[in-house]
């Protein structure tokens, strides 16, 4: 039985290609995470000021985001920019924009969250020291709405890293585009390839993402002042 | 220079409304340097509106406000500049709790007056020493007792330097044993020629603190007196009828 797995990990450039495709599978997301946390930052604090504009449009924006399915905003970037706009974007760059258009709304959503939580005073005696309402963001509301943030951000960082199979459809080879390619060549002489490919996947992404929930475990430690 | 360099605060015909309901009706007020002006009043007079009008916290409807001179009312008044020489302790203790009580005291002078850090720490570590916190610098405000926390907001508000300290009902809040606490370091403060403006409820302090007692109600100051002829023999009906209720207090305080 386990021969059947030696021989699937070892047949041509199995392995190799399989870890290509985490490759893809942690840049997806690794740049997606980054930028809609750089992003969702100041929207969540416009969300949370005062100024109507901004929140009302930004509201719409995420509730927007929100109703469409992930597959359609790709679908939607992948195909429809190129045949009505002409614009050619490479199919990495359209995950990446796709998933970040999506992080950036909930990220800024958490913020938001995160802000209006934190009490009124927080806000007045930064302003009675003087301090303009750049460094009130900077140094009071921010540091602890961050604190705060945290098991939201967690949670949405693993929840983009599991949702990043969807570029699977606009023919990105990613770990699981990768692992289906592998069972459907094998799979005809080995029956057990599906359970060994992706099985070995399931526990790529608990390697992924266990870690990151433990990392969060030890910040809400440190910081528990 | 103003035309009267004694004058710290002036404040003119100051009205003040919150959607349809007015609460300051025209206050009139002058606040001399070195001088400590006490305000009390029943709940819902306005005391408190007042205060926060002084510093920007609530825009005003009406009227001028003046500080040494600079009319700080005009629109387009730069009110980070203004509040540095405002100093404010709310009734709330306002700590940053992320911040230990040094990056506490130290956030105002470094960032918004950019002093240099070791500098502000000699300040803050003199007035921590004052107030009786020398060693408390490196707590966190949960390590701290309500009366320990309001100290430190005190201070923290005195190493701006400020030209005039408001005080909006530091001890409101706090438990008895530690209202004294606090209230001493305020005393400290005013012999120490500190020009303040204080509201509170605590009439035993206002009359031992103050050098003038400003009586509000109904968004009005109604009357103004040295503290021992306010509280001797009030000139108004109404501030009659405000210190008889702190009298039955006592007599309740006696019986029981």
């Amino acid at each position: 039985m386990l021969d059947s797995a030696i021989e699937i990990f070892t047949a041509g450039r199995n392995t190799a290609r399989l870890f290509e495709g985490l490759a893809i599978t942690l840049k997806i997301s690794a740049a997606a995470v980054g930028l809609s946390i750089l992003l969702g930052i100041p929207a969540g604090l416009l969300m949370s000021s005062k100024k109507r504009f901004w929140r009302v449009s930004l509201k719409l924006y995420l509730e927007f985001i929100r109703i469409m399915p992930i597959l359609v905003l790709l679908f939607l970037f992948y195909y429809s920019l190129s045949s009505v706009f002409n614009i050619n974007l490479p199919a990495v760059t359209v995950s990446i924009l796709v998933f970040t258009l999506w992080g950036t709304a909930e990220m800024a959503d958490l913020v938001r969250g995160a802000v209006t939580s934190l009490p009124r005073h927080q806000w007045e005696s930064g302003r009675a020291l003087g301090l303009s309402e750049l460094q009130l963001n900077l140094f009071v509301i921010v540091p602890q709405a961050v604190r705060r943030l945290l098991p939201g951000v967690i949670n949405l960082t693993t929840r983009m890293i599991k949702t990043t199979p969807f570029v699977f459809f606009i023919n990105i080879p990613d770990l699981v585009k990768v692992a289906q390619q592998i069972v459907e060549v094998t799979g005809i002489r080995n029956p057990l390839a599906s359970v060994w490919v992706y099985g070995v996947i399931f526990f790529i992404y608990f390697a992924i993402c266990y870690p990151i929930s433990l990392f969060s475990r030890f910040l809400e430690k440190a910081w528990q002042n | 220079m103003p035309d009267n360099p004694q004058v710290v605060l002036k404040i003119t015909d100051l009205v003040k409304s919150f959607d349809s309901t007015k609460v300051l009706k025209g206050i009139n007020l002058t606040v001399g340097h070195r001088e400590v002006t006490v305000i009390i009043g029943p709940s819902g007079c306005g005391k408190s509106t007042l205060l926060r009008c002084l510093n920007g916290l609530e825009p005003i409807d009406s009227g001028q406000i003046e500080l040494n001179g600079q009319l700080i009312t005009a629109p387009g008044t730069n009110w980070s500049a203004i509040r540095q020489k405002i100093g404010m302790v709310f009734q709330n203790y306002e700590l940053f709790p992320h911040l230990n009580v040094i990056d506490n005291i130290l956030l105002g002078p470094v960032k918004v007056q950019g002093r240099p850090r070791q500098e502000a720490i000699i300040d803050a570590q003199s007035w921590l020493d004052r107030v009786g916190l020398k060693d408390r610098a490196l707590s966190f405000p949960r390590q701290l007792s309500g009366g320990q926390k309001q100290r430190v907001a005190i201070v923290r508000a005195l190493c701006m330097s400020p030209q005039i300290m408001l005080f909006d009902e530091v001890t409101a809040s706090l438990d008895p044993e530690m209202v004294r606490e606090v209230l001493d370091v305020m005393l400290n403060l005013a012999k120490g020629g500190l020009t303040m403006l204080i509201v509170t409820h605590e009439m035993a302090f206002a009359r031992a603190v103050a050098d003038r007692i400003i009586f509000m109600d109904d968004g009005h100051i109604v009357e103004t007196a040295q503290p021992e002829a306010f509280f001797n023999n009030p000139e108004t009906e109404r501030a009659r009828r405000f210190l008889n209720i702190f009298q039955f207090q006592e007599l309740e305080r006696r019986r029981a």
